[in-house]
């Protein structure tokens, strides 16, 4: 990681996502003095205002205003600053759409936004405050790179590569702590690079394909499986939504026939559509099954009881590989003779 | 500085000028919205010809001042000004709006030389110009932003976030302009949407607002030099202007936001401007010093 930024299994256990992003945007601004910081009223929950603290003049908060403060931000980076936003996701997804469409994207300019509080997880404040439509809408827009990190180390990689990357980022990450991926019980070398897959777990049987918060449950689910079912499940950490890694994805197809996408998204237009879209493209048909909100406003309640509820979690990502395993299919080569 | 005589003449053959190419650009184009185009255009004649700090062979120059066309749909005006200042090719203004033509109706910064800001969706511009003018603080610059809006684009709540904004921030490097020709695509303001009191509604907001005749140079260029001078609170320029100013037909009717120009009307038209050119040059003569 750039910067000589290392977030341990410790910090993220201790720290919340947005806290570790905090702390890296404040490690990268002591050597980067372009960064700048913006939030609409938001500086203690999206954890952007220890970056406030560390540096006041390069801080703006720009009031509950979130219009203004995309466009402000285009501004900057257009005059040689790094704008760093944060704000909840289903704000600055929608909320400022326009602005981030026509004067973030179009411009292609070089503004980073963080957007907190993502999918459910805020969720005891209800649907004004999900963001299930973000990678839809977000993910149309061109420019973009568009990134959902499974956890506060991927975070602190995440944020470092959108600084050291130009164009708009687009990071949705979680309010609260999140449960570890790459701590220090993962068993495997872990590297970040932005549009490649994480394989997480090997596996030939099925590929569940995860991003956010749900990669940590899928994993959780493939290694339950590899006990009870002896079934081995390929999960893929798909932190990337786009730029998205078609090679991955293709090559999961081929190799296991099978697949499950999670995301704590509308099932529309997120990473299960996104990896549709690929799938469909490559002419391969397969199993597939899309895990994440069924096209619903979810309900209100603690983020880990909707994911429960959602089917988004471990028991639910167990379900649905079982059901996804007794549909029919030959080893053989032949797509044509498929269900 | 007080515009001189001889400088304000200068100023006025230009302005005919750049209406004049505003007014070939939309005849080649065949419409376009020349309406709003003419009632901006002495403001850009001063900004782009007595105040901007700007090199034309070093367009990206990172301390130059910044110009942003909140009103981006007077494109047809903006081309004309860029063309004429030498930032881009002028055959350009005569593919203006034809397909695959670098220009389209609002003007892109990623392919137009010389455009700060890609706008048209209304009410983006005044938070860039924000954004420009809070960076040369970050950055230590002395450049100036400059932002003019179209009145009806007032009704978007997203300008009265920039506002407050600016004002909080004392974001003096900003100056800003409305064109307040008192129409738009509908009808006119105070029909389609109210906007008085208007003048009120900017001092509300925490800016000093300079009310002037948006087709008097010299009244523009003092309004300027007095927002220059400002150091504790923005200003806000309202220009007073005519929609279609200068083409008679055309002038101070909402129906002209876009139009279509055949060769009867572009005759028409110019002789309008011949005729509208010799009265700013007699107002001149008398009023200037």
């Amino acid at each position: 990681m750039a910067g000589g930024l290392t977030y341990t299994a410790l910090d993220s256990t201790e720290l919340s996502t947005a806290e570790i992003y905090g702390q890296t945007l404040v490690e990268l601004g002591k050597e980067h003095p372009e960064i700048v910081g913006l939030t609409a009223d938001l500086a203690g929950s999206t954890k952007i205002g220890v970056f406030g603290k560390a540096y006041p003049d390069r801080f703006f908060n720009v009031g509950i205003a979130e219009q203004n403060m995309f466009g402000v931000a285009a501004g900057m980076a257009k005059a040689g600053l790094v704008p760093f936003l944060s704000t909840f996701s289903v704000f600055a997804s929608l909320r400022s759409a326009d602005q981030l469409h026509t004067d973030i994207c179009y411009q292609n300019v070089n503004a980073k936004i963080i957007a907190t509080h993502s999918g459910t997880s805020f969720g005891q404040a209800g649907s004004t405050h999900h963001a299930i439509c973000d990678l839809a809408v977000v993910r149309s827009m061109p420019n973009v790179t568009l990134i959902c990190p499974a956890d506060g180390v991927e975070t602190a990689e995440a944020v470092v590569a959108a600084y050291e990357n130009k164009g708009p980022y687009y990071i949705r990450i979680n309010r609260g702590f999140d449960r570890v991926l790459y701590g220090k019980d993962y068993p495997r070398e872990y590297k970040f690079e932005v549009g490649k897959a994480v394989e997480v777990n090997p596996g030939t049987d099925i590929t569940v394909i995860a991003c956010g918060s749900c990669v940590f449950q899928a994993y959780q689910a493939a290694k339950f499986l590899e006990n009870a079912d002896g079934l081995k499940v390929r999960v893929l950490d798909m932190h990337t939504i786009k730029p998205i890694d078609k090679e991955a994805i293709l090559k999961a197809v081929q190799d296991t026939r099978r697949i499950i996408t999670v995301e704590d998204h509308n099932i529309i237009g997120g990473l299960g559509s996104a990896v549709a879209e690929v799938m469909a493209e490559a002419g391969k048909g397969c199993a597939f099954t899309r895990l994440g909100i069924q096209d619903t406003f979810a309900p209100i309640g603690l983020h880990e009881d909707i994911m429960s509820n959602l089917g988004i979690d471990c028991n639910g990502i167990i379900n649905a590989i079982r059901e996804a395993m007794n549909k029919d299919f030959e080893e053989d080569d032949n797509w044509d003779d498929e269900v | 500085m007080p515009l001189s005589k001889s400088e304000w003449l200068a100023l006025e053959k230009k302005a005919h000028e750049l209406r004049n190419l505003c007014l070939d650009t939309t005849y080649w184009a065949g419409s376009a919205h020349i309406g709003g185009g003419m009632s901006v255009m002495d403001m850009m004649t001063v900004l782009y010809h007595k105040y901007l700090n700007i090199k034309v062979d070093d367009p990206n120059w990172e301390d130059r001042d910044r110009f942003i066309l909140s009103k981006g749909h007077a494109g047809v005006a903006y081309a004309a000004v860029l063309v004429d200042k030498g930032f881009n090719d002028p055959e350009q203004l005569k593919t203006f709006n034809l397909s695959n033509s670098k220009m389209g109706i609002h003007l892109d910064s990623n392919k137009v030389v010389g455009v700060d800001a890609s706008t048209g969706s209304l009410g983006h511009g005044l938070s860039i110009a924000l954004g420009t003018g809070l960076a040369a603080k970050v950055l230590g610059k002395d450049y100036k932003t400059y932002c003019i809006l179209g009145d009806g684009e007032c009704d978007e709540g997203s300008n009265w976030e920039a506002a407050m904004s600016i004002a909080h921030f004392k974001a003096t490097n900003v100056i800003s302009f409305v064109d307040r020709n008192k129409c738009m695509i509908d009808g006119r303001t105070e029909d389609v949407m109210n906007l008085e009191p208007f003048v009120d509604k900017w001092k509300a907001f925490g800016f000093i607002v300079k009310e002037v005749d948006g087709h008097n140079l010299s009244e523009l260029c003092d309004a300027i030099e007095f927002a220059l001078a400002q150091t504790e609170a923005p200003v806000m320029i309202v220009a007073n202007t005519i929609k279609g100013a200068g083409i008679d037909f055309m002038a101070d009717d909402y129906h002209w936001h876009y139009g279509a120009i055949d060769e009867g009307k572009y005759q028409q038209a110019k002789a309008s401007l011949e005729k509208y050119y010799k009265e700013r040059v007699a107002r001149a003569e008398k009023e200037g010093v």
